[in-house]
Parts: C-alpha cells; sequence; structure tokens
C-alpha cells in the first residue's frame, strides 16, 4: 500500500485540554497560530484580547512537556507580556505566538484556569 | 478645580475615533475636550499595537498603530482641542432637555464639563488595571491593595510589595523605598522589562540590604477587613512562602472594562451602545457614541468606519449646537471657509 498520509490527512491536530480536563482535538491550519485554531474552533479557555497581537496575555497555555523542545521557548517580547498572565510555568506559552507547522502535528496544550 | 469647563462638545476617549472627531466637528465650528484615562492619545491603536502595521486605513497602504495617532493628531491640530488625559470619565448627568440638551461630566481627578452635545468614544471600554490572579483581592483594594499611586503619604513607616517588572513598578520601588518602612519586590522571573538604570538602581539597594527581591508568583493574600498581614507567593523552585506586608502595590498591566459607561443610563445591548445609523446618537438626544463602543446592524469594529460614524454624529451634533444655523455640505478642496478654519486658506 502506498503511504497516502501526506493527501488523506494533510492538517496538523491540536489537543486542547481545559482546567477541568476536557479535551479537544481540532485540525489546524498549517501558517495559523494555535491561538487562532481555539477561536475559530470555538474552544473555550483562551480569550485573547488583542487578537494575537502579543499585547494582552490572555491566550496563555501550557505546552505539554513532550512538546516542550519542539515548540521552543517564547521569545523575548512574549516573556515580557507572559509577566502580565497568571500562574505561569516553565512551559507556558502565548498560543499566539505559537505558529502551526506540520511538526506539530498531534500537539498537546492545556488552558490554564483564568486568563489574564 | 472646582471651576467648571463650558464648551461645545466632550469626546470621552482619545482613541484614534474619538480624535478624528475632533476634526469633523471643528469643521462646523463645534470646540472639542478630550478625555482619556490613559496617559496618551491613541487608544487601542497607541497602547495594544503601536509598532504594528495596519493596512487598512484608506489612503495609506501601510502605517503603524502609532504612526496612524501620530497623523492624526497633526490633522486635528488646527482645531485646538484640550486633551485631559489619566482622567476617566465616572458620571455624566442630563442638564437640559431633548431639544435643548445640557450635559454635566464629571472625572474622577475632580475636573467637571458643561457640554452641549457628548460624543462617546470609549472603544473597548476604558483601559484598568489589571487585577492580581489572588482570590478575593477585591475586598483589599483601595484599603491596602492599589494599582497605582495617589498619595504617597499612604505608604510611610509601612512595609510595601511591590509585585511586577516593569517601569511602573520599578520607579515606584525606588520612589517608596526611602518613605516605606521596608519595600520588597516580587516578580516571576529575574528579569525586568524596566530601563535598565531603574533596574539597577534596584539590584544597588537589594545588595546594600536596603530592600528586598522575591523571585516568585503572587498566589493568595491573608488580612482581615481590607488590611492585609502577608502576601501569599511561589517562588521559582515551586516552593510557597508568605511576605508579611502592610501595603500591595501591584502592577499587572491593563485590560479593557466597559467601566462607568455602563452607568449612565444609556441603552446597551451586550455591553455595547445601540445608535441609529442616520445620527449616531443614542437613546439620550444630545449624546452620540461612535467607534467600537457602538452596535447597529452591520457594524464592523474598524478604524475606518469609526470615522465615517464620526462625520456623521458631527452633522446632528451641529444642530444641537448651532440650532438657529442652516447647515451647508461643503468641501475641503474647494470651500475657502473650511480651508480658514484648518488655517490653510
Ligand atoms: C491588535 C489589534 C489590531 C488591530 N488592527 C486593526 C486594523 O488593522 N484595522 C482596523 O481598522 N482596526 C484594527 N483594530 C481595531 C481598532 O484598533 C479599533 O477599531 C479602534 O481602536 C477603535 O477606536 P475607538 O476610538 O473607537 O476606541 P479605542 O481605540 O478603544 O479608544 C477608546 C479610548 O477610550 C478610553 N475610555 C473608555 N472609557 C473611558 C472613560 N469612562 N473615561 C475616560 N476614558 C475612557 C479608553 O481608555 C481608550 O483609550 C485592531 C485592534 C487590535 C487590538
Ligand atoms: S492574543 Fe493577546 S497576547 Fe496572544
Amino acid at each position: 500500500m502506498l503511504d497516502t498520509r501526506e493527501n488523506a490527512d494533510p492538517m496538523t491536530k491540536i489537543t486542547y485540554i481545559d482546567a477541568s480536563g476536557a479535551s479537544r482535538t481540532v485540525e489546524a491550519q498549517d501558517g495559523s497560530t494555535v491561538m487562532e485554531t481555539a477561536l475559530r474552533n470555538s474552544v473555550p479557555g483562551i480569550e485573547a484580547e488583542c487578537g494575537g497581537a502579543c499585547a494582552c496575555a490572555t491566550c496563555h497555555v501550557y505546552v505539554a512537556d513532550e512538546w516542550s523542545a519542539t515548540v521552543g521557548k517564547a521569545s523575548q517580547m512574549e516573556e515580557d507580556m507572559l509577566d502580565f498572565a497568571a500562574d505561569v510555568r516553565p512551559t507556558s506559552r502565548l498560543s499566539c505566538q505559537i505558529k502551526v507547522t506540520p511538526a506539530l502535528d498531534g500537539l498537546v496544550v492545556s488552558t490554564p484556569d483564568k486568563q489574564g | 478645580m472646582s471651576d467648571v469647563i463650558k464648551t461645545d462638545a466632550v469626546i470621552i476617549g482619545a482613541g484614534p475615533v474619538g480624535m478624528f472627531a475632533v476634526f469633523e466637528l471643528g469643521l462646523l465650528d463645534i470646540k472639542a475636550h478630550l478625555i482619556d484615562i490613559l496617559p496618551k492619545i491613541g487608544g487601542q491603536c497607541a497602547e495594544l499595537y503601536p509598532e504594528k502595521p495596519i493596512y487598512d486605513i484608506p489612503g495609506y497602504p501601510i502605517v503603524t498603530g502609532q504612526g496612524l495617532v501620530d497623523a492624526l493628531e497633526k490633522q486635528i491640530h488646527p482645531f485646538d482641542p484640550t486633551f485631559h488625559l489619566n482622567e476617566m470619565v465616572e458620571s455624566l448627568e442630563v442638564l437640559g432637555t431633548p431639544e435643548h440638551p445640557l450635559f454635566r461630566i464629571a472625572t474622577d481627578a475632580g475636573t467637571t464639563f458643561e457640554a452641549k452635545v457628548v460624543l462617546i468614544a470609549a472603544g473597548g471600554g476604558s483601559f484598568q488595571p489589571k487585577r492580581p490572579p489572588t482570590p478575593g483581592v477585591e475586598a483589599y483594594e483601595g484599603k491596602s491593595v492599589f494599582y497605582s499611586v495617589r498619595k504617597m503619604e499612604h505608604f510611610r513607616g509601612r512595609r510595601v510589595l511591590i509585585a511586577g517588572g516593569g517601569d511602573s513598578a520599578l520607579d515606584w520601588v525606588l520612589n517608596l523605598h526611602p518613605v516605606a518602612s521596608r519595600v520588597t519586590l516580587v516578580h516571576r522571573r529575574d528579569e525586568f522589562r524596566a530601563a535598565p538604570h531603574s533596574v539597577n538602581a534596584m539590584r544597588t539597594l537589594v545588595a546594600e540590604n536596603k530592600m528586598d527581591l522575591a523571585i516568585a508568583q503572587l498566589t493568595g493574600l491573608k488580612g482581615n477587613d481590607g488590611q492585609l498581614s502577608a502576601v501569599s507567593v511561589r517562588g521559582a523552585d515551586q516552593v510557597n512562602f508568605d511576605i508579611e506586608c502592610d501595603d500591595l502595590l501591584a502592577f499587572y498591566g491593563l485590560t479593557m472594562k466597559l467601566g462607568p459607561v455602563a452607568n449612565w443610563g444609556l441603552n446597551l445591548h451586550e455591553n455595547l451602545v445601540p445608535v441609529d445609523t442616520a445620527r449616531f446618537e443614542t437613546s439620550t438626544p444630545g449624546i452620540f457614541a461612535v467607534g467600537d463602543i457602538i452596535t447597529y446592524p452591520g457594524k464592523l469594529k474598524l478604524i475606518l468606519s469609526g470615522f465615517h460614524e464620526a462625520a456623521l454624529a458631527a452633522q446632528r451634533a451641529h444642530h444641537y449646537v448651532y440650532p438657529d444655523k442652516k447647515l451647508l455640505f461643503q468641501y475641503t478642496t474647494s470651500s475657502t471657509n473650511l480651508q480658514r478654519k484648518l488655517g490653510v486658506s
């Protein structure tokens, strides 16, 4: 059999786990952001007051430990904005600053109890 | 500041739409005062995305948020608007009649205005300090938890905990350290956004044991009847501990809240002000609303829509400010009258 995975399933899948533990897996468009994907699919737990300008810290997520290295670290500007988020942890990121790429297929992020 | 400022129009909110309203009102000889809670003009453009490019302002293929604000400031300069910054409009009272409206507007800084028309250009609401993520903080606010310093004397001889890593936090560490009995700065990481010279000054004070620095995040408050006794924090090593203090000054940035607009007796629909699209007037004659704060069928929260709304509101406002004058439609290109007002003829 030919491996048709590329064609059959070209989308990147992202799983969001909310503070109560409920999990939702949605398909993400490469090139969009983890924040936009959540909003487009009505995933709760992400507010994104500033619409992705890295100016509000209300799109805070915790990247699952095993994904942390692949996703990478926050930029300086993002770290500065994370100062305004609650309960920041080592794997905290602002989801508007994570661009979706095929390398993130299967990504798992959790949303905090409270944004902003 | 007990004197009442009498003017034709008061514009609540100095975002891009409130600013452009000065222009449209000015062409019709209506003088305006603008009030904003922020220390600067420009609303969201200046506060949230000063460096980001905007691509959909007609005639500007690309302009940054701050670039647009600067251009608007220049454009409205001929009309000599008065800006009242760092002031939040708290109350808006109707003094006149629907035919001859008159309003009293008062700010939290004690400034009072009497205006014939009011334009609400409050956008996403007033920018207000974010609360720290500690449950029950409301009970302490104004008593021992503050988001700005109004009176330094309050802190004399007290143990003050300051939370944050930006200029406000560091500036108050440096200003209050001679006044307070002890200052402790709490920040989630050992890196600061504040200007390097204030960070260095803070580090020197810490090295000389004149203040304390804790790398930690706030988790809870302890105290009674609004008076703090300690703040609970979690250190970078995930260990929880308490820091004893009398006051907390927290700097967690700004968020937009509808704020006092809700108390002005206007009809509201999902925190927005419904208007009619011929005049952009609210349910109260003489009170207009423009920009992101309004709703009507087809409303788009775009700057260009706000500009259009301001132009139409100004036409109707003229009717109240100059009830006996007929309004002539004129172009800035060809009307010598308008050009005189703009100072270009
Ligand atoms: C990241 C981002 C990108 C954007 N990009 C675009 C774009 O490309 N194109 C576009 O057209 N639009 C864009 N927008 C939207 C645009 O910025 C808004 O439509 C615009 O700022 C609305 O202007 P405004 O004057 O109505 O309100 P605002 O800009 O929100 O200003 C309102 C002002 O009123 C003040 N205020 C409110 N209540 C009070 C009170 N009671 N007392 C005193 N002051 C008060 C506030 O402090 C604020 O400064 C963007 C927005 C964001 C966040
Ligand atoms: S959406 Fe505002 S910082 Fe991400």
